[in-house]
């Protein structure tokens, strides 16, 4: 199998897998990053959303041959005391229930504030509307990423 | 209805813990049995089984052991908030720690029924009761004065004339050789600090920066990893299977056969999600291949002609009817619905020769372990188990199929595997909330009165798909309640609110027709009701009256009820797993269709224990009972599912979330449980305001099937109401 170098939270590191081997799992399962989630594997639901060179991206079904020179940040690495002020605001407003799908939920919050750091409530929800809640905590993730946007 | 605990009988531990003269509280289960008492008293801490909450060590540090499974409720913090506000520990510095199972220290290790709170409301706080008052008499013997001099405060025994304050890590060696009190005061609620405060998950930092918390994080080195092919539909057994392909892909280690599973094992989840890609497995009949058709035509059939089970029968009902001036008669009816958990089905097994060691995402740990006890005949005493955080549950993990499962393939294969199922299997592979359909029937008689009320329930691996002592039983002189059970291969199971997630839907929309073709308001209708069941009850009342009338009353209030202008509104109340909780829900016409815009709770769930979840489980069952009365459909063709994954399955996101506003009665009863009483009355509330928008009553759900939205008419299999 080829090995493939891949930047990931600022760390160079390498994984040994088939060229299709998607991102999630080898972070899972090679890398021990378990953070970012297996939820539907086929990019419905949101909860293995990473940032691909500062993009939300989903890591199920993209696969490793192509992420050579990608710079790959997963919750792990959003921030290095978990302190980004999405983590922050997540904290505040008491956002998890289950708290599965809360890793791709903040990844994508923490994506979209980067590009607009100021979003009005209608591009919050369209962004955030890609990422499934199944415990429908989904007022408290609005809220918080409205007073992420204070923070930033 | 939960019996509450008699903590007077259970004798208290108090145990010199192994770690150098910490200590330690616990509830002795053994004790109860009479015998069992001196045995413990000649026992070393090492060899008696204690429930342990808590312990404080000398250095200060005081841990809460929370027992029950988390899944979202909220446990986690909520059990430790109890025995922290009896304690008067200081919050802010707690260590909480999730329990392993452990029948002999705790009891009741199940989250299912909204029942942990209620239970073990007034153990936890003996628990820390208890541990205050050994702290205190330490001290006071210390200091020599009297204990009823010193007071508590933020893990400090406090002697205010003297002026002298210790610390609870520094009495806790002392604490050990105080008697356990038989008897301890608890605080009266008007003292609480913490309980009814909105207190932020314990797990809050380890959720946010990815942490392994779940079963699917679980990793141990060496273990392999596993998934199964099961039959593609319910009905179906395999006939053979050719997994030479499979076995020549990279990294299988092994493909096994048991039951009707196919095992893939191997080094890493990719290689074992592509092997099993080229299995080669054919299926066989093995009972009937029902599709959602052949349950239409069955509902019909069985509705008129099936056999009933009686559930409930007062009064003179055919003479009601007979008698009416007017009958009103519709049918409801509610799809199969898979729970959809967003970390799909795990366990991990690893069994060896010299026990079983089961980890994983369980609502049932106490049953995993006597199954798989079973399955493998190991004695209970040599299996494990620990339980992770789980991602949802919703009722699937309940059942046990999944363990048992890992477990027999890491007997077969002797490794420790870890079974992952992909979303796929946990859509495909069953146990979902049973479809049903109900027909209802109103006797009205000149005056208005409901005189007479039938309920036929029919429904598909549903058991009982009624619950016939809830209202409006008790408020009329004549009343019917049957059910029938269709015995079907696909397997249901119970789903957050079990039946009441779908009866509470049909029966609150059934009385808004009666309360419209009476000609009453809605809510006044009911109040009414309520007021003929407590003035004048006809056969058994298994519902609290004025706790019904208490959330009916509150939420209109709350609402505005009958007063709001440019809204539709419409009204639900519902008991379920012993609380209450009405719900107003509005409506506006946009671009000629019905949009949800609010909803309005008020529940009764006795004492909040914290005010952040509580208002979690409160939006988060509105969020879960509208979303899948909206959205949810599983349907079946030939025994397997039409829908796969959540591509084909719609599940509610943010956008089509209602603004939802949740108030609590303050009554100071115990709490009676909120992991799943919100949900039933959202999709009446709905279903009514959509009919006072638009005229168009709602008898099926998904309800965004209906031409109210759709523009389009749908056939319909169900009689629609007839009103004689």
């Amino acid at each position: 199998m080829p090995k493939y170098q891949l930047k990931i939270n600022g760390k160079n590191l390498e994984a040994d897998v088939a060229a299709d081997t998607p991102l999630l799992w080898v972070l899972r399962d090679h890398l021990g990053l378990v953070g970012t989630k297996y939820g539907c594997g086929i990019a419905q639901c949101g909860a293995c959303t990473v940032h691909m060179n500062g993009v939300a991206t989903r890591s199920c079904i993209l696969p490793v041959s192509g992420l050579e020179n990608a710079e790959i940040t997963t919750i792990e690495g959003l921030s290095e005391n978990g302190d980004h002020p999405v983590q922050q605001a997540w904290e505040e407003v008491d956002v998890a229930q289950c708290g599965y799908c809360q890793a791709g939920q903040i990844m994508t919050a923490a994506s979209l504030l980067k590009k607009n750091p100021k979003p009005s409530e209608a591009e919050i929800v369209r962004t955030m509307n890609g990422n499934i809640c199944r415990c429908g905590a989904y007022h408290r993730i609005r809220e918080a990423v409205k007073l992420a946007s204070t923070k930033i | 209805m939960t019996k509450s605990i008699d903590t007077s009988r259970r004798n208290f531990l108090k145990l010199t813990s192994l770690t150098a003269g910490g200590f330690m509280i616990g509830f002795n289960w053994i004790t109860n049995e009479v015998k069992a008492a001196s045995v413990i008293a000649k026992s070393a801490a090492a060899d008696v089984g204690f429930n342990s909450y808590l312990s404080i060590a000398p250095d200060g540090l005081i841990t809460l052991f929370s027992p029950n499974p988390e899944l979202g409720q909220n446990i986690l913090t909520s059990f430790p908030m109890i025995v922290a506000e009896e304690l008067d520990a200081d919050w802010s510095k707690v260590k909480v720690v999730q329990a392993g199972l452990d029948t002999a220290r705790f009891d009741r290790q199940v989250t299912g029924g909204s029942g942990a709170v209620p239970h073990s409301w007034k153990l936890l706080r003996t628990a820390g009761a208890t541990a205050r008052h050994m702290l205190i008499e330490a001290a006071a013997k210390r200091w020599n004065v009297p204990a009823s001099e010193c007071t508590t405060e933020n893990s400090f025994v406090i002697h205010a004339a003297s002026n002298r304050k210790l610390s609870y890590g520094e009495l806790a060696q002392e604490a050990c050789t105080i008697p356990v009190p038989e008897n301890v005061k608890l605080k009266d609620r008007k003292d609480f600090k913490i309980i009814g405060t909105a207190v932020k998950n314990v797990e809050a930092k380890n959720l946010y920066t990815g942490k392994p918390l779940f079963g699917l994080d679980f990793y141990r080195k060496g273990m392999l990893y596993a998934m199964i092919q099961r039959p593609t539909a319910f009905g179906l057994k395999i006939k053979s299977v050719d997994a030479e392909e499979a076995k020549k892909m990279p990294g299988i280690v092994n493909v096994v056969t048991f039951g009707n599973n196919v095992a893939v094992v191997g080094n890493s989840t990719w290689e074992v999600m592509k092997a099993r890609k080229v299995l080669k497995v054919e299926y066989e009949k093995d009972g009937s291949l029902e599709s959602t058709d052949d349950h239409n035509k069955l509902f019909t059939s069985l509705m008129n002609s099936g056999k009933a089970d009686v559930q409930r029968k007062d009064g003179d009902v055919e003479a009601a009817f007979k008698n009416a001036a007017k009958v009103i008669k519709s049918e409801y009816q509610c799809p199969f619905l898979p729970h959809s958990p967003m970390e799909p089905m795990n366990f991990f097994a690893d069994v060896r020769a010299d026990g079983i060691e089961l980890i994983g995402p369980t609502q049932t740990p106490a049953a995993t372990r006597t199954a798989v006890s079973k399955l493998l005949n190991v004695p209970e005493e040599k299996i494990t188990v620990q339980m992770t955080r789980l991602g949802g549950g919703f009722g699937r993990r309940l059942k046990t199929d999944y363990s048992v499962e890992a477990a027999e393939l890491s007997s077969i294969i002797k490794a420790p595997v870890k079974v992952t199922w992909l979303k796929e299997d946990d859509m495909t592979g069953g146990s979902y909330r049973p479809a049903v359909r109900y027909r209802f029937e109103a006797a009205i008689d000149a005056k208005g009165n409901m005189t007479g009320y039938k309920l036929r329930g029919v429904g598909i691996n549903a058991g009982n798909c009624t619950r016939q002592d809830n209202f409006p039983s008790g408020a009329v002189d004549n009343l019917l309640i049957e059910s029938i059970e269709h015995v079907s291969p696909i397997t249901t199971g119970a789903w957050r609110a079990p039946i009441t997630n779908f009866l509470a839907y049909a029966e609150q929309s059934f009385l808004d027709e009666v309360a419209y073709a009476v000609k009453k308001d809605p809510v006044q209708f009911r109040l009414d009701l309520l007021q003929r069941a407590r003035t004048n009850p006809v056969g058994d009342i298994r519902y609290d009256i004025d706790r019904m009338e208490g959330v009916t009353k509150l939420a209109a209030e709350k609402a505005g009820w009958g007063k709001k202008k440019g809204v539709a509104q419409g009204f639900a109340v519902y008991f379920s797993h012993r609380s209450y909780v009405a719900q107003v829900c509005e409506v506006k016409m946009e671009n000629g269709k019905p949009a949800v815009k609010n909803i309005i709770a008020a529940a009764d769930c006795g004492e909040v224990v914290n005010l952040s979840g509580a208002r979690q489980q409160v939006m988060g069952g509105i969020t879960d009972g509208y979303g899948h009365a909206m959205f949810g459909k599983l349907s079946f063709t030939n025994g397997e599912t039409d829908q796969k994954n959540f591509n084909s399955y719609r599940l509610i996101r943010m956008r089509e979330i209602p603004e939802i506003e949740t108030h609590f009665v303050d009554n100071g009863i115990d709490p009676t449980g909120l992991g799943e009483p919100a949900l039933p009355p959202t999709g009446g509330a709905v279903a009514n305001a959509i009919f006072r928008a638009t005229g168009q009553r709602i008898r099926e759900q998904p309800f965004i099937e209906h031409s109210v939205f759709t523009g389009k008419k749908v056939k319909s299999t169900m009689k629609n109401t007839e009103i004689k």
